[in-house]
């Protein structure tokens, strides 16, 4: 319950951010909304000696049109993406995932960045990043850089993030409404055990598939779109598609679900949320 | 080391000099000796410590004080106004919403933002609000059936 | 104000609850006492294992730490860990408050810290070093009973525990006699009870009166002051005990462990009060855990479905020692094996087996949910086997109204039952033919849909003292003050149940005045002087009989102060509405207020009158109570996932007459969602090297507000002749009643594709498995 202790610094700009982590090397830790970092320090999973609170760190709460793209800055809450006008009419597919997403009082104070950063196998964003082809921006000592979603995750709760580096935006396409996100849920705590996300553009007859919660680390079913391009989706189709969701990944075993469990989950919600998602096209 | 946490609590400057570590609800309960907060686990699930945070419902052992520094706080303790009950806290006690009365603080915090964000919830978007709170006595219905009952007093009261 | 009256059955408010839905009642770690000491306890990771040697230097030179302490530092002056209900052969090992050379359960007490505030005493723990030898570990405990089998306790030279038995009837003719002989083995898996407050205590030791005070987060506050004493070697009228707010309990605070006297000794020995304060994981690993038996069943019936007997070998998984109950627990079950069915014989023959994992003891329900799921689904697997409907299976064997006091073959005598009544009831308002209808439908269209039945009876209102290893009365006190104000005191210890309000009303009612006038209290040895607190759904029963036989005394006295007063004979005064009057004379009455001075100033009572208007009994009950009802679930279950939804839930439950028909359903309400837990998700898993791997409320399932269906909830009224409200307790009827319903519906859905019995939880994945075996890679 107690963590250990630590030094605590609130930077005002991104640049002092990131020269203070440079500063501090492998011993600090950025805190962003807390609520996975907090956890594992009262754990004493996680003992930072210096903790860097960058919700002062200006603009970096936000959620934008740009271009033809939507920005979101890594700071945005769950709650915010979930409560956007803007988002529900461009990019439906995160105002569905965010109210699922833990509970209400983590969506107040949990933000994206973090959630993406922290890259638990079990997360939801990742999927629909994953799904939505997003691009991340990353900040550091040596200025900005942009990767895909599919660069962004390595392993298990390790992404391309260096410890010196902040994320500070994701930008995601807009969409038609012809998207779903279906989650099955580890009962106690809420995370995800096989969430799969669906985006299906109609104009070009293809469909991209983040999955999360299943293996080690989110991924694209590359498989099910490749089987689905410019196909006609109706139920054979889903079906068939669906089969191979779990292809070629090695899927987590645990208290709460076998990996054979979690295979066929994905292959289920894969196959209900390419309805779900088809229905609303 | 130690550092000056300035929170405004229940309308109240709490000032007090605390470690960075200091969780925000251990500086309510042992800084502000407001015990109505309460701790039941520390993997941030059952709810027990839930206050409002510049408004908003969060998990006050998953917060540092010193996130909270300059902002405004409510906890249970401030929720009754001129000694008058708040309607949620009435449709606690019309409603029988609470047994041993552990996770009621929580809950009732957590009912009070469902309820200004969305004033006629179904009973199922009440499930939903509460999903961050555990109560191990109640079975739940009769907490839904008091958010209800503070939803209709909360209407009545407006028009 | 006029005396009020009828408060006796009315859905009342709670007058508790004010204090809690402001946050400002106080719950043990609310407590602060001048100079208080922070306690912390490092516990050990492994099962089993070897303490060669403690480093305690670097703890101790941690900043704030005041002590730290070991095994050998304090197990000589702090007595072991008592258990109240050791069967005769049982074999009970040393249970020391900090282990000694060895540990035997991950969670077990290594040392303690005491340091000024807790985080200090957190941050010390990390300096504690401790040098294992892990050992070999058995956490199964069918495992635990081969030859070659770990020992958990290698003194003993076994894993066995205890046995106990309970067997009568002609077990080998009803088994020739029957149509057809039925076996199952069930599971019941380990349950956590997690109660949302962990537990707590605060000691502090008063040197110069040579007394301790002990605040903790408990339901048997008179017990712990009883049993205490056997620890700490401070007396029984040196001790006084305070449960203040409780938050939950669910019996995994009807115990005294360790911790509760570790802290008074070091209380003693610093010179300062000393808290400790659980923490989650803390909480799922050292207290204790429910159920965890494993039964092989057999029923001899005749075709048309009449129960012959039932026999049954079952082995309880007790975990690594016993606490204060653990023994007495499957032998409820044994008691209630029959339900509240007639038969002709029974056996149940049952062994405790030591393993690496903590003890088990009374988890709601407390061995009877075992014994009601094993009875409930075996109706519906006769049913199942003589193709017969499980309703009239059940009906066939319910003993008819007229048969109670009815007595079981196990001895106990059930008070008084209408089974058919519950039953008939709980059907009319499932709309049962509709239900079945639909369920018809439901299955032609491809869905797995079913309907479960649980007819339960279930023993509570614990007990004639004769059964009970410290007695079971309980006691009260009623005071009329001078003031005319009414103070009741319970021996009980309420925590949530709501007697603070349901004896008011008992009160009230029989005092004639006005509820508001009425205070109770609870928790406090000191103010409750005796008490057999709370457990076993007996506290309104047995101490709410206790305050009628108070108040009884309290009129008897005073009908003798008023015939003085009022001049007349004693013979001739009338108590009516809270009023004392000469027989037709009603309007030169006196009231309590004005009765009340007179009895405390003194100056013109009768002669040898007594002063003051107060009086205290112990109720002892002659029997338990036997509440009973019918539940009846419809489930529908995902095919794709094997999620199951709970689409109607009815019961009908009877526990006599109501005081508070909103507290009743309260309690029914909060014993279901322990039974959704228990029949769909929960369950306490420790892998094969003893570790725990639901030791947090991330890993260890419970019920949130989404999983609790919509109720329809009535009852029926048959009082019970045990006690002089015809009350029965109601606290663990939901949790006993209603595991059975929820399983029997899933297996009732399952049950076109040929599913005969899972145990449970039913999770997604058990029921994914049975459904559609797909070749596992
Ligand atoms: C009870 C509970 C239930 C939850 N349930 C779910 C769930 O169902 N699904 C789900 O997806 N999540 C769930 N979460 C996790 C939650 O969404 C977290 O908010 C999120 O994972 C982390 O975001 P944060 O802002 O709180 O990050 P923090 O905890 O502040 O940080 C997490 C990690 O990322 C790093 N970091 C944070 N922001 C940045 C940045 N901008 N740049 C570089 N590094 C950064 C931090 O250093 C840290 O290592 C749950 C959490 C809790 C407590
Ligand atoms: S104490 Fe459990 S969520 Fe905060
Ligand atoms: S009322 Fe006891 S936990 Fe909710």
């Amino acid at each position: 319950m107690i963590p250990a202790a630590f030094d605590y610094l609130r930077p005002a700009t991104l640049d002092e951010a990131i020269a203070l982590l440079e500063l501090h090397g492998a011993d600090a830790k950025v805190l962003a909304g807390g609520h996975s970092l907090v956890p594992v320090m009262k754990l004493r999973l996680a003992q930072p000696k210096t903790v860097i609170d960058i919700s002062s760190v200006a603009d970096l709460s936000y959620v934008r049109e740009q271009g033809d793209k939507i920005a979101i800055g890594a700071m945005t809450t769950h709650y915010d993406i979930e409560a956007s006008p803007l988002l529900r009419d461009t990019c439906p597919l995160l105002t569905e995932l965010a109210p699922q997403i833990g509970d209400a009082q983590v969506r107040n104070r949990g933000t994206i960045g973090g959630s993406l950063v922290h890259a638990d196998p079990a997360a939801d964003w990742p999927a629909a990043i994953l799904a939505l082809d997003a691009d991340l921006e990353i900040a550091g000592s040596n200025g900005r850089r942009a990767v895909k979603a599919t660069e962004f995750f390595v392993g298990m709760m390790e992404t391309v993030v260096q410890s010196s580096e902040i994320l500070c935006e994701i930008r995601v396409p807009t969409t038609a409404r012809s998207v779903a996100y279906v989650k099955f849920a580890q009962r106690a705590s809420g995370f995800a055990i096989a969430g799969v996300a669906v985006v299906v553009d109609g104009a070009n007859k293809t469909v991209s598939v983040g999955v999360t919660g299943v293996a080690a680390r989110p991924y694209r079913a590359l498989a099910v779109e490749s089987v689905l391009r410019g196909k006609v989706l109706n139920r054979d189709a889903i079906d068939q598609a669906a089969g191979i969701a779990a292809e070629g990944v090695e899927p987590l075993d645990d208290i709460h679900a076998s990996a054979a469990f979690r295979a066929h989950l994905v292959q289920v919600n894969t196959r209900r949320a390419l309805e779900v998602a088809v229905s609303r096209g | 080391m130690k550092t000056v946490v300035n929170i405004r609590v229940n309308g109240v400057e709490q000032k007090h000099e605390v470690e960075p570590r200091t969780l925000l609800v251990h500086f309510l309960r042992d800084c502000c000796r407001l015990t109505g907060t309460h701790v039941g686990c520390e993997t941030s699930i059952c709810g027990a410590c839930t206050v409002l945070f510049e408004g908003k419902a969060v998990k006050s052992c998953t917060l540092l004080a010193v996130q909270a520094d300059g902002s405004e706080v409510t906890t249970i303790e401030g929720l009754a106004g001129d000694g008058r009950l708040h309607p949620v806290q009435e449709g606690f006690w019309e409603r029988h919403g609470l047994q041993c009365g552990y996770c009621t603080p929580g809950m009732i915090m957590m009912a009070v933002q469902l309820l200004e964000r969305n004033p006629k919830p179904t009973r199922e978007e009440i499930s939903h609000a509460i999903e961050g709170n555990l109560c191990r006595c109640t079975g739940y219905s009769h907490i839904i059936d008091a958010i209800e009952y503070a939803a209709r007093k909360i209407a009545e009261v407006k028009k | 104000m006029s005396a009020a009256k009828g408060y006796f059955g009315k859905p009342m408010k709670r007058v508790e609850d004010p204090r809690l839905i402001k946050g400002i009642a106080t719950y043990v770690d609310d407590i602060t006492l001048p100079g208080m000491l922070h306690a912390a306890v490092l516990r050990s990771p492994y099962a089993h294992a070897r303490i060669n040697n403690i480093k305690a230097d670097a703890a101790k030179a941690s900043p704030g730490v005041v002590g730290v302490f070991t095994g050998a530092d304090v197990n000589d002056k702090c007595g072991l860990v008592p258990c109240a209900s050791p069967m005769p052969d049982s074999k009970i090992p040393k249970h020391t408050v900090l282990a000694s050379d060895r540990v035997y359960f991950v969670g077990h007490p290594v040392a303690v810290v005491v340091a000024v505030d807790r985080y200090a005493a957190r941050d010390a723990l990390d300096f504690v070093e401790v040098d294992y030898d892990p050992l070999p570990v058995v956490s199964d405990p069918e495992k635990a009973l081969e030859k070659d089998s770990p020992l958990t306790h290698p003194e003993f030279r076994t894993n066995v525990a205890f046995t106990w038995s309970v067997a009568n009837g002609g077990l080998d003719a009803a088994f020739k006699r029957a149509h057809r002989v039925i076996k199952q083995r069930m599971i019941h898996q380990r349950l956590t009870p997690m109660a949302i407050e962990p537990r707590g205590c605060v000691a502090s030791w008063h040197a110069g009166e040579g007394t301790l005070t002990l605040y903790t987060s408990t339901q048997i506050p008179h017990l712990v002051r009883t049993l205490l004493p056997g620890m700490i070697s401070v007396p029984e009228n040196r001790i006084r005990i305070v449960a203040p707010e409780v938050g939950g309990a669910f019996g995994s605070k009807l115990n005294l462990y360790a911790e509760e006297a570790l802290c008074s000794h070091l209380a003693q020995r610093l010179g300062a009060p000393v808290k400790w304060i659980e923490s989650r994981r803390e909480n799922a690993a050292a207290t204790i855990h429910g159920r965890d038996q494993i039964g092989e069943y057999e029923v001899a019936v005749k075709k048309d479905g009449t129960l012959l007997a039932i026999k049954s070998k079952t082995l309880a998984d007790i975990g690594a020692y016993c606490q204060l109950n653990t023994p007495a627990i499957p032998t409820l079950t044994g008691l209630m094996l029959t339900g509240c069915y007639k038969c002709k014989a029974m056996r149940m023959d049952v062994v405790g087996v030591y393993t690496h994992k903590m003890a088990t003891d009374a988890y709601r329900g407390a061995g009877r949910p075992e014994a009601t799921y094993v009875i409930e689904r075996l109706m519906d697997i006769i049913a199942d086997e003589l193709k017969l409907d499980p309703v009239k299976v059940r009906l066939k064997n319910f003993p008819k109204p007229t048969e109670f006091p009815f007595d079981t073959l196990t001895g106990l005598t059930y008070d008084s039952g209408n089974y058919q009544g519950a039953l008939k009831k709980a059907q009319q308002i499932s709309n049962w033919n509709k239900l079945t209808k639909q369920r018809d439908a439901a299955r032609k269209s491809g869905k797995l849909f079913g309907i479960g039945l649980s007819t339960y009876v279930e023993i509570c209102a614990l007990g004639p003292s004769k059964m009970m290893s410290a007695g079971g009365w309980e006691w009260g006190c009623v005071r009329i003050e001078m003031s005319g104000k009414v103070t009741v005191i319970t021996g009980a210890t309420p925590h949530g149940q709501g007697q603070e309000t349901s004896f008011a009303q008992i009160a009230a009612d029989k005092l004639g005045v006005p509820i508001e006038d009425i205070v109770v209290m609870r928790g406090d040895t000191a103010v409750a002087h005796y008490g057999r607190d709370t457990y076993g759904s007996r506290a309104t029963v047995i101490g709410g009989a206790a305050i009628l036989m108070c108040i009884d005394k309290i009129i008897a006295k005073a009908r003798k102060l008023a015939a003085h007063l009022l001049d007349t004979k004693e013979k001739s005064v009338e108590f009516r509405d809270g009023k004392f009057s000469a027989k037709g004379k009603p309007k030169k009455a006196l009231t309590w207020k004005q009765l009340a001075p007179e009895a405390y100033v003194a100056k013109n009572i009768p002669q040898n009158w007594e002063p003051g208007l107060e009086a205290s009994s112990f109720f002892e009950p002659p029997n338990c109570t036997y509440p009973f009802g019918t539940h009846i679930v419809a489930v529908e279950v995902d095919r794709d996932t094997g999620e199951v939804k709970i689409v109607k839930y009815v019961t009908v439950d009877d526990c006599g007459h109501q005081v508070n028909p909103l507290l009743v359903e309260g309690q029914l309400q909060g014993g279901i969602a322990h039974s959704i837990g228990q029949a769909l998700f929960e369950r306490t898993v420790y892998d094969e090297n003893g570790q725990l791997l639901t030791g947090e409320f991330m890993d260890y399932a419970m019920p949130r507000a989404k999983d609790i269906p919509e109720y329809l909830m009535d009852s029926t009224v048959t009082p019970s002749p045990s006690n002089p409200m015809g009350i029965k307790g109601v606290g663990e009827a939901g949790t006993i009643g209603a595991t059975p319903a929820i399983a029997n519906a899933v297996m009732d859905a399952l049950s076109p594709l040929g599913i005969r019995h899972l145990d449970l939880p039913l999770t997604p994945e058990k029921i994914w498995r049975a459904i559609a075996p797909v070749k596992v890679k």
